[in-house]
């Protein structure tokens, strides 16, 4: 009894970030502008080099770095909604109801993370039109695994860092020093192989390298950590990141 | 000796340098309209906060239907309802959309939600507009929505901080006849907050008044005038808490400005 509670409070506050998304329909579109712009420039401007350096087809390279990408900047987008939510009002009514605020976290998390999800999935379907081919399909499920597991870290990384801020100023900081150099040092434009050593070490402290490692792996490339290491990595990531998110989230006074 | 539905004792909030809340004791009974009226900055809201588990008291004691906000969070959570001084409903959502996930964050089984939701939003005039996005309502429209919002699931005790600031007389005359009339009907405690001490003064059975985080004088409203020797509610008020006019510390006044420059 008490659990089908918790998971209707769960699954009210996904439904809520659902449904705000598929009303915003300018959201959608907007935050598609930049992966197809990335796609485009990136992969038909430097196509022809990576080419040339052997490295073979760019696109087929870059599609999953794109996918991460997007997943990203939803993800951690939606986490940050919280302080908009407490800027609006909406915030107070979800923390005075008789739910733990884990749950109302867990929820808003998790829906966040679902529209991430569905964001790198139209961006998935997007890059066939620039000429990706997908190798295989049998990874293809575990490809969707780990758009989602992105999704879930970016999303609770959000929540929390959004639980500790008070209103947008620090927005800025946290997209220069954070989303930027986690996207930038992923490996998500470029091969790791033969990375200069602090880069290469840098590039294993983001999580999102092997988000994109993985995805990589699944779709069709090489999986440069290994598939297995990817997927534990992430998941440690993630649980981490929910708990500690959940714990920031309940410690919200208003 | 009707039973107390709020009981606080030396409740004290501090901030850094700043004492908001100054060891307040007061009793709310059961069942009936109690305003606490004070200057801006007095220390209202932040009470409010303490008792709806929004802020974490400094010290003291406060029981809501019998439950410790600070331990028995969820099970105080669950008594009341509250209307907050700013907007807090979800815009995106519509009118009926934002009561229903009230109702399901308070367990609200699926047919009394959606025979309550019906039952309120008919009785602030609403119903018609059950399908329509909150970003599109009034400002008294929204408050409405959210004053039947805060009745949803039943609390023994509604929370409604200034909850006719800067609506219209017909709308604030609304949701006075409004609030009567669930509090006659349903028997729900009322504790509100207002800086409109005609309207305090004709619905609340009894007042208490705040100054710089300190109770100055509680007792219905001819108590109050006749202790202060006045004629009105408001003469009384400003016999207690003198004429000057008091710096508005609130963060949320820099806040709520901030959040309208945000808004896309």
């Amino acid at each position: 009894m008490a659990k089908i509670k918790n998971m209707i409070a769960i699954y009210t506050l996904w439904v809520r970030e659902i449904k705000k998304y598929f009303r915003s329909k300018s959201r959608i579109i907007g935050s598609l502008g930049q992966p197809i712009l990335f796609l485009v420039a990136l992969g038909f401007g430097l196509g022809p080099i990576f080419k040339a350096a052997g490295q073979g087809d760019y696109i087929q390279f870059l599609v999953p770095g794109i996918i991460s990408m997007s997943i990203l900047f939803l993800a951690i987008f939606s986490g940050i909604s919280v302080i908009w939510d407490r800027q609006f009002g909406f915030l107070k009514e979800t923390l005075v109801a008789p739910v733990p605020r884990w749950q109302i976290m867990l929820g808003r998390t998790l829906g966040g993370a679902t529209v991430a999800l569905l964001q790198g999935v139209i961006v998935f379907l997007i890059s066939f039109l620039a000429g990706f081919k997908l190798q295989s399909f049998g990874l293809l499920a575990l490809a969707f695994v780990f758009m989602f597991l992105i999704a879930l870290l970016f999303t609770a990384l959000g929540t929390g860092i959004a639980s500790i801020l008070e209103d947008m100023h620090g927005f800025q900081l946290i997209m220069n020093f954070l989303v930027m150099p986690i996207f930038f040092l992923s490996g998500a434009l470029f091969p790791l192989k033969g990375l200069p050593k602090v880069l290469e070490t840098i590039v294993r402290f983001d999580p999102l390298a092997y988000g994109v490692d993985g995805l990589r792996g699944t779709l069709g490339g090489v999986a440069q950590f290994g598939l297995f290491n990817d997927f534990a990595i992430l998941s440690i990531i993630v649980v981490i990141l929910i708990s500690l998110g959940s714990y920031l989230f309940s410690k919200i006074q208003v | 000796m009707s039973e107390n539905i709020i009981e606080i004792k030396n409740l004290t909030k501090k901030f850094k340098d700043f004492m908001a809340v100054d060891s307040i004791t007061f009793n709310v009974k059961k069942g009936e309209i109690f305003a606490f009226l004070g200057p801006n900055g007095a220390g209202k809201t932040t009470t409010i906060k303490m008792l709806t588990t929004l802020a974490n008291p400094t010290s003291g004691d406060i029981l809501i239907n019998g439950y410790d906000p600070t331990k028995q969070q969820k099970e105080a959570r669950a008594s009341f309802g509250i209307v907050f001084q700013d907007p807090s409903l979800d815009d995106d959502l519509t009118a009926y959309e934002n009561l229903n996930l009230h109702g399901m964050l308070y367990g609200v089984k699926i047919k009394d939600r959606r025979e309550r939701i019906k039952q309120l939003m008919s009785f602030v005039e609403l119903w018609d507009r059950k399908d329509d996005l909150v970003k599109h309502f009034s400002g008294g429209m929204k408050r409405r929505l959210e004053i039947a919002r805060g009745f949803l699931h039943h609390p023994k005790v509604l929370f409604l901080d200034e909850p006719t600031i800067g609506l219209d007389p017909q709308t604030r005359n609304h949701i006075w006849t409004y609030l009567k009339k669930m509090n006659k009907e349903e028997g729900t405690t009322v504790f509100l907050t207002t800086h409109y001490m005609e309207e305090a003064d004709k619905v609340s059975d009894r007042i208490a008044i705040i100054d710089h985080g300190k109770i100055v004088a509680q007792g219905t409203s001819e108590e109050l005038k006749a202790s202060t020797k006045t004629n009105s509610l408001e003469d009384a008020f400003l016999a207690l808490t003198g004429k000057a006019i008091r710096e508005e510390t609130v963060k949320n006044q820099a806040m709520s400005g901030r959040a309208r420059a945000w808004r896309r």
